[in-house]
């Protein structure tokens, strides 16, 4: 398979570009965030303290940048993405309790988003003229406003006015977290006020991109051709959409990395535990290696999605097996 | 050059309209804002009235006047970020599509891996290591927001240049021997000019929420005033759980607004572009004016000829 192992090579090249602008940022930028962060930590700092924060920019800051950087990449290979300043704990296991939240909320949602998105704009493409096309201008609102706005009005209006959902957190304060039936079903009951903001914000670029497609493919010859033999309504439809819905698949690489920028932000607005709010929390302390470490491991998660939506792409549509798409 | 025309669709006309109301409010903007958008000497929280059209923060600052004066930061930055992030994207594209070989491979390449690369955190990133001066300045802020946002303009123009690389004209000028400079960018890219408009829209409707979301998470200088900064504080000051609407309703539904019109543009662009794609918008009454079938279920999806034919055969519409 030639058109994988490119995809694979570019989104190593891109973790390559990731990893080294974390590496070369804190060497570069105006301003000395070492000592700036140093100069944060209260009370006395033992050489120990400041020995840490050295290596967790990576390299021990001793000896040449080429240097530093092979030990940075090396130790990135073991996992070890620095310690935390103020959560005085290893980045990696902050991430990992942080991870499973975000990439739970965040995949159901953008699942949910693609495949009712698609679905409605199949039908507003097949109806085109209809009324209808009145959605549009609508969709094209709630594309236009940010996650986080829409997110923090229906927190507003539906769980602190009218209390149809529950405020803020993923699961109820009273529960111990495991894998008992009450603290799942309190999980799936705090997640749904934040993945329906998220479809509602996501939702709608997916129906106007299959929408535009689907108009365009129902003017080709072979819709005209079956609709011309008799075929029942719903086939021609479906036989239509399947082919507008490559380009959807396609652009399904690009728009997650939009999705998750947007959905970090949605958990920010309703506390819930994943990586955006740490992000958050990180940006507002200044703790670099946790900002630094919630980047590679998007980066990274993003880049995997991607992957996963080539090989998708590639499965369906068997042209591209040949080149990519432009 | 002949004059590009616009569309006269509704759709078109709405979103320039709405667009045209917030440029004249980024220019006089901060001169009608009624009162210093920092002067903390109202009552806090006050809900709308006659004085104070959209109430008061908790540190009993006015609203509106940070709305009006928030345009400015938010629209310019917006602006500067679009315009630089598709002058990027059109010397990245235009270059990759009609040189080929070594050069478009390269490009491709570096276009490829900014749009893997998930802009927001890497924005974050950036922006979190610059020092606190720089970020209350729009130009840096707009050139970083550029740096991220130029690729899928570049990657779009890139295979339009790629399909008019062998046209007769360019052939023509190459012929004549015209520097491949010149070719490039005074015969290629006017032909792009519909793609060059959309992205640049694109890059700006990107550019506004890359900004307002810096600001949310608090990653802009508080000393300007913008939509985001104000969401900031309204968030920080827990207005959306104490019900205070009116602080953070005014400054997001202004970016969904401009963000909409930006949107409402595109899609004048593409139904530019797609002649396919106009019909959609008509009403029953313009159809049957043009000829059209009143309903258009199935098969083919009419062509309609022109946008300006459209536009002088119906009675109110301004004639071009």
């Amino acid at each position: 398979m030639r058109l994988i192992g490119r995809r694979l090579a570019l989104y190593a090249l891109t973790l390559w570009v990731a990893i080294t602008v974390n590496f070369l940022l804190p060497h570069f930028m105006p301003g000395n965030p070492i000592q700036t962060m140093i100069g944060k930590l209260q009370g006395e700092v033992t050489p120990q303290e400041i020995n840490a924060i050295r290596l967790s920019f990576g390299g021990g800051l001793n000896g040449s940048l080429l240097s530093q950087y092979f030990t940075y990449i090396g130790q990135l290979f073991h996992g070890n993405l620095g310690v935390s300043i103020t959560l005085s704990a290893s980045v990696s296991s902050i991430l990992k309790a942080a991870v499973p939240w975000t990439i739970g909320l965040i995949g159901i949602s953008t699942v949910i988003s693609f495949l009712v998105g698609t679905l409605c704009g199949a039908l507003l493409g097949w109806t085109r003229g209809s009324r209808l096309d009145s959605l549009i201008p609508t969709a094209t609102f709630f594309q236009a406003i940010p996650y986080f706005f829409l997110a923090t009005v229906m927190l507003l209006v539906f769980a602190s006015n009218l209390r149809w959902f529950p405020v803020l957190g993923a699961y109820s304060q009273n529960l111990h977290p495991g894998w008992s039936w009450a603290f799942v079903a309190s999980v799936l009951r705090y997640g749904e006020l934040p993945v329906i903001s998220i479809v509602l914000s996501s939702v709608a670029g997916w129906m106007l991109g299959m929408r535009n497609m689907m108009v365009t493919m129902v003017a080709e010859d072979f819709v005209l051709m079956s609709i011309a033999m008799g075929l029942p309504k719903r086939k021609v439809i479906f036989a239509a959409a399947r082919n507008a819905v490559l380009p959807s698949i396609a652009n399904l690489s690009l728009a997650i990395g939009l999705v998750v920028s947007g959905a970090l932000l949605v958990e920010l607005v309703f506390n819930y535990p994943g990586v955006g709010d740490l992000l958050l929390n990180a940006v507002q302390s200044q703790d670099y290696p946790l900002i630094q470490g919630i980047f590679l491991c998007i980066t990274l998660a993003v880049l995997a999605a991607n992957l996963l939506a080539d090989l998708v792409y590639l499965l369906l549509d068997p042209r591209t097996r040949t080149e990519v798409a432009p | 050059m002949k004059k590009l025309r616009i569309p006269r669709s509704p759709k078109v006309i709405i979103g320039l309209s709405i667009l045209g109301f917030f440029a004249l409010l980024t220019i006089f903007g901060p001169y009608l804002a009624p009162f210093n958008p920092n002067n903390t000497s109202f009552a806090p929280n006050l809900t709308p009235s006659m004085h104070h059209l959209f109430g008061t923060t908790s540190l009993g600052q006015d609203i509106f006047s940070q709305t009006l004066v928030g345009a400015r930061a938010t629209m310019v930055v917006a602006l500067v970020a679009g315009l630089v992030a598709t002058m990027l994207s059109m010397i990245i594209g235009i270059s990759a599509g009609y040189l080929g070989g070594f050069s478009d491979d390269g490009l491709s390449l570096l276009s490829n891996v900014f749009l893997a690369l998930p802009g927001l955190p890497l924005l974050i990133v950036i922006d979190s290591y610059l020092p606190v001066n720089s970020r209350s300045n729009s130009l840096v802020i707009g050139l970083i927001i550029a740096l991220t946002g130029w690729a899928w303009g570049a990657r779009v123009l890139r295979a339009q240049t790629m399909s008019l690389r062998n046209r007769d004209f360019v052939e023509s000028s190459r012929i004549i021997g015209e520097k491949r400079i010149r070719i490039m960018f005074s015969e290629v890219a006017p032909n792009l000019l519909p793609i060059l408009a959309s992205s640049l829209l694109f890059t700006i409707l990107y550019s506004i929420g890359a900004y307002v979301t810096l600001a949310y998470i608090g990653l802009t200088s508080t000393a300007v005033w913008n939509w985001g900064t104000m969401l900031f504080w309204a968030q920080a000051n827990n207005a959306p759980l104490s019900g205070e609407w009116y602080w953070f309703v005014p400054p997001g539904l202004c970016i969904a607004l401009v963000g909409t019109s930006l949107a409402l543009l595109n899609f004048g662009i593409d139904e530019f572009i797609n002649p396919r794609l106009r019909a959609g918008g008509l009403s029953a009454r313009q159809r049957r004016r043009l000829g059209l079938p009143r309903r258009l279920r199935l098969g083919l999806t009419p062509v309609v000829p022109r946008a300006r034919r459209l536009a002088s055969s119906t009675p109110k519409s301004v004639t071009s």
